[in-house]
């Protein structure tokens, strides 16, 4: 598959980590915001080929890891609805609410039904008028616009039986709240490459400047992050702090247009939970006034009493970089993707499903 | 017929707390197996069910039955490349062949949903016979029962087979030895993703077929290829990775594989980045694995590409003594990843 | 997050004022909508995530920068990495 395959490639992803030991004189702790930058690491073994002087910190970019526990909870409770069909990502169904998952809701009868795109949101709501259609429409700014769309094309045809259950959250708010805090050591971003693909690459400049912290813009297959993690490197070796683009092929300075207009037209921004971490003053997206009959939360009368999570879950501290899944003391022991106690270990972008999956053997020959 | 939404989606995660039987129980991964530990052994104790193979083979007088049983419950009930009924009858041979036994006579036995189209059953059983013939076998004896509308999905089939295993052949997964071969007679995830292709809420343009097919000649060539046939799993339900790992815990041998010999068609790969898969999970019916003892692999190999079924046959893996019960697989990159167990089906994901 | 994939557009029209298309992925071919990216042909590679075409590839950057990396890539091979590497000692073992 062209523009795919050859970021793969064998000899030029060892020439790039030849390359980043050849440049790299002390140790550095950088930082990949995506969790689908993390799998990628995790899947090709990336830690392998990096010197050990490398440190790489797993980022809170997984929207599905960060979903707050009441918006789970929502979806489960208006799913047991009788006349209710929950459309979801396939992302969100093994998700652990406060005391069940959308899995165990659909074999207690839950109307439940995967989709790939929010277009197919839309016509499931279309080919039912008899059910009321609620879309868990969760993301980065990567998905809001596509979201967004379902919401606008909903609103031009006047459909009456189709609400969203969003839950929005936005990187650079996240990204200024990890820097802020006392414990932070991250000394470099690999800024997500399909969210600035989006938004373009203006935010990451004012962080950059503001924190003095270098960030590269990164793509998603292994010779992306290697690149990506060599030109860090150089910056931090010079002493350099800039907003370079590695991921060149998708990702402009502008961003797209058209998916900023969308996103400015159904959404504004505001204060939201991340699960995990706490509420980050705007750093999510909400519908607007406008769209106020699409969003479930007013559509629907629901109270959920939330539970508190797991205490031995660490995934607060996991999703900020703190720590790593394996310095959690329930790691594939008490906590397995059959046995989730937070996220992380359940979505497929999180930091502790990745070393779970991919990188378990690395404990075990220890 | 047609088209199902995708409200027949399969469990991704079990919750702790196992008091209903889920979906992901019936998927071929880690649940099925907890189900078979904590269930079903326990309560029936028997030496020949505990060895776990895709066959039971035992003996009347001097006589070694290889037998099988199998239930089909596939949504849609056609597809392209095949439906239910050549399913039916190629998964239960092959169940056989694997074992080393000649395919010989079948059961078959239908539970119809009320209200069911007596063209698509016609369809059905037309199909079932013509893949009986293909594969050499009788169908001898049936059973049929109808359900009330609404509990049959249309049609259900569970089959029994019955083979006879040739004198010294005696192939089973504990075999397995370090330094043994792992051969793959193709590439995976066909069936998978020719389903996949057809559901509401993911639909795709694709000419990939399922490659459900007979394999019975194809293990007959491999046993009499070489001496050090170990054993012999088809492919289905979990992929490739099931399989191995499956053998892995039976064995308590450890795997490894290499990436770059595990053959993946171009549309396989294609649906599966779209949808954020990995082929080594997605369902087969019509591949098989050999564990097959170093000196014979290259021999083994030679003959399964003779085959038919066999033609892109390649050498995957090796069994070894280290992470025994793990499979673990050099990357493209020459690193390394676990294969793990399948939890519950794989879902399409957006993140 | 954001699984988003490149693939080649086949066809791309408006059809009831949205604009859609069909955009293959190494084999296999989906219909994608196309708001984001109206300027998109038939022809060009895309960005698809969730089907939606989201960016452009710019086929001239990317064999561009593609082409210093395949250098790279031909130099590690004619001389591979210093022993003190890390790879080097997974190549020894």
């Amino acid at each position: 598959m062209k523009y795919l395959d050859e970021y793969r490639d064998s000899t030029i992803a060892r020439a790039l980590a030849a390359e980043i030991a050849a440049v790299t004189t002390r140790h550095w702790v950088l930082m990949e915001i995506c969790g689908g930058q993390t799998h990628t690491i995790m899947r090709y073994g990336l830690d392998e080929l990096l010197p050990s002087k490398i440190e790489l910190v797993h980022g809170p970019g997984c929207p599905v890891c960060v979903t707050p526990l009441e918006t789970i909870d929502k979806a489960i409770a208006l799913a047991l609805l009788p006349d209710v069909t929950l459309v979801s990502y396939g992302d969100m169904l093994r998700v652990p609410g406060s005391n069940s998952d959308l899995f165990r809701a659909k074999a207690q009868g839950a109307d439940i039904r995967v989709v790939y795109s929010p277009v197919e949101a839309v016509r499931i709501a279309q080919a039912n008028p008899d059910r009321k259609v609620v879309f868990l429409a969760i993301g980065f700014e990567t998905t809001a616009p596509a979201n967004a769309m379902a919401a606008w094309r909903a609103k031009q045809q006047n459909l009456t039986n189709f609400s969203m259950l969003v839950s929005h959250v936005l990187v650079p708010p996240a990204i200024r709240a990890l820097l802020a805090s006392r414990d932070n050591r991250i000394q470099g971003f690999i800024a997500p490459g399909h969210v600035c693909t989006i938004v373009g690459c203006q935010d990451y400049e004012d962080l950059a400047r503001e924190f003095s912290i270098p960030i590269v813009v990164g793509g998603f297959e292994p010779v992306d992050l290697l690149e990506a993690i060599l030109m860090l490197v150089k910056q931090l070796e010079a002493g350099d702090v800039c907003v370079e683009n590695q991921y060149v092929r998708s990702v402009t300075y502008a961003g797209n247009q058209h998916a900023q207009r969308i996103l400015k037209e159904v959404f504004e921004v505001a204060d939201q939970k991340w699960r995990g971490i706490g509420e980050i003053p705007r750093s999510g997206l909400k519908f607007r006034s406008e769209y106020a009959a699409y969003d479930a939360n007013l559509v629907f009368n629901l109270d959920v009493i939330t539970a508190d999570e797991p205490a031995e879950c660490i995934s607060a501290l996991v999703l900020q970089g703190l720590r790593k899944p394996t310095d959690c003391a329930a790691f594939a022991i008490r906590c397995t993707p059959e046995n989730p106690l937070g996220a992380p270990m359940v979505s497929s972008e999180g930091a502790c499903a990745a070393y779970y999956h991919y990188r378990r053997h690395v404990k075990e020959l220890a | 017929m047609s088209s199902k939404s995708i409200t027949d989606i399969t469990c991704a995660i079990p919750l702790p707390a196992r008091d209903t039987v889920l979906l992901g129980h019936g998927s071929g991964g880690r649940l099925s197996a907890e189900l078979v530990r904590d269930i079903f052994l326990p309560a029936f104790g028997d030496p020949e069910l505990a060895r776990l193979n895709d066959q039971a083979v035992v003996s009347i007088g001097d006589s070694r039955i290889a037998m099988t049983t199998d239930s089909f419950v596939i949504n849609p009930l056609f597809f392209p490349g095949g439906d239910i009924g050549s399913l039916a009858v190629n998964g239960t041979v092959n169940d056989l062949a694997v074992g080393g036994a000649t395919p010989l006579f079948l059961s078959v036995a239908f539970i119809l949903e009320e209200g069911l189209s007596m063209d698509v059953l016609h369809r059905v059983v037309r199909s079932l016979q013509v893949a009986a013939e293909a594969a050499n076998v009788r169908v001898v004896t049936g059973d049929t029962k109808v359900v009330e509308r609404g509990k049959g999905d249309g049609l259900f089939i569970n089959t029994t087979g019955i083979g006879l295993v040739p004198a010294g052949i005696s192939l089973s997964a504990d075999n397995a030895q370090p330094g043994d071969k792992i051969l793959l007679s193709g590439p995976v995830g066909e069936h998978g993703i020719a389903i996949l292709a057809q559901r509401e809420g993911l639909e795709f343009e694709t000419t990939i077929e399922s490659d459900c097919a007979p394999l019975h000649t194809l293990c007959a060539e491999i046993l009499s290829a070489g001496a050090g046939v170990r054993c012999m799993r088809d492919l289905t339900r979990g992929g490739l990775s099931s399989a191995l790992n499956e053998i892995a815990a039976q064995a308590k041998v450890g795997v490894e594989l290499n990436e770059t010999a595990i053959p993946v068609r171009e549309e396989v790969k294609g649906a599966c980045e779209m949808l954020g898969f990995d082929p080594l999970y997605v369902a087969n019916e019509g591949k098989l694995i050999a564990i097959v003892a170093p000196d014979s692999a290259e021999n083994v190999l030679s003959a399964m590409r003779r085959n038919r079924f066999g033609q892109q046959s390649s050498i995957i893996g090796t069994i070894t003594a280290a992470h025994v019960g793990l499979v673990t697989m050099k990357t493209l990159l020459g690193t390394t990843r676990v294969v793990d167990m399948l939890s519950g089906d794989q879902l399409p994901r957006i993140c | 997050m954001c699984l988003a994939i490149p693939g080649k557009v086949l066809e791309v029209a408006d059809r009831d004022g949205v604009r859609t298309g069909r955009v293959q992925f190494g084999g296999i071919v989906r219909s994608v909508c196309f708001d984001f990216l109206p300027e998109a042909n038939a022809g060009d590679y895309v960005m698809v995530h969730v089907g939606f075409a989201i960016s452009q590839v710019d086929e001239r950057e990317a064999e561009r920068t593609f082409s210093l990396l395949r250098e790279m890539g031909a130099l590690e091979e004619e001389f591979p990495a210093e022993e003190s590497s890390p790879i080097a000692e997974k190549d020894l073992a």
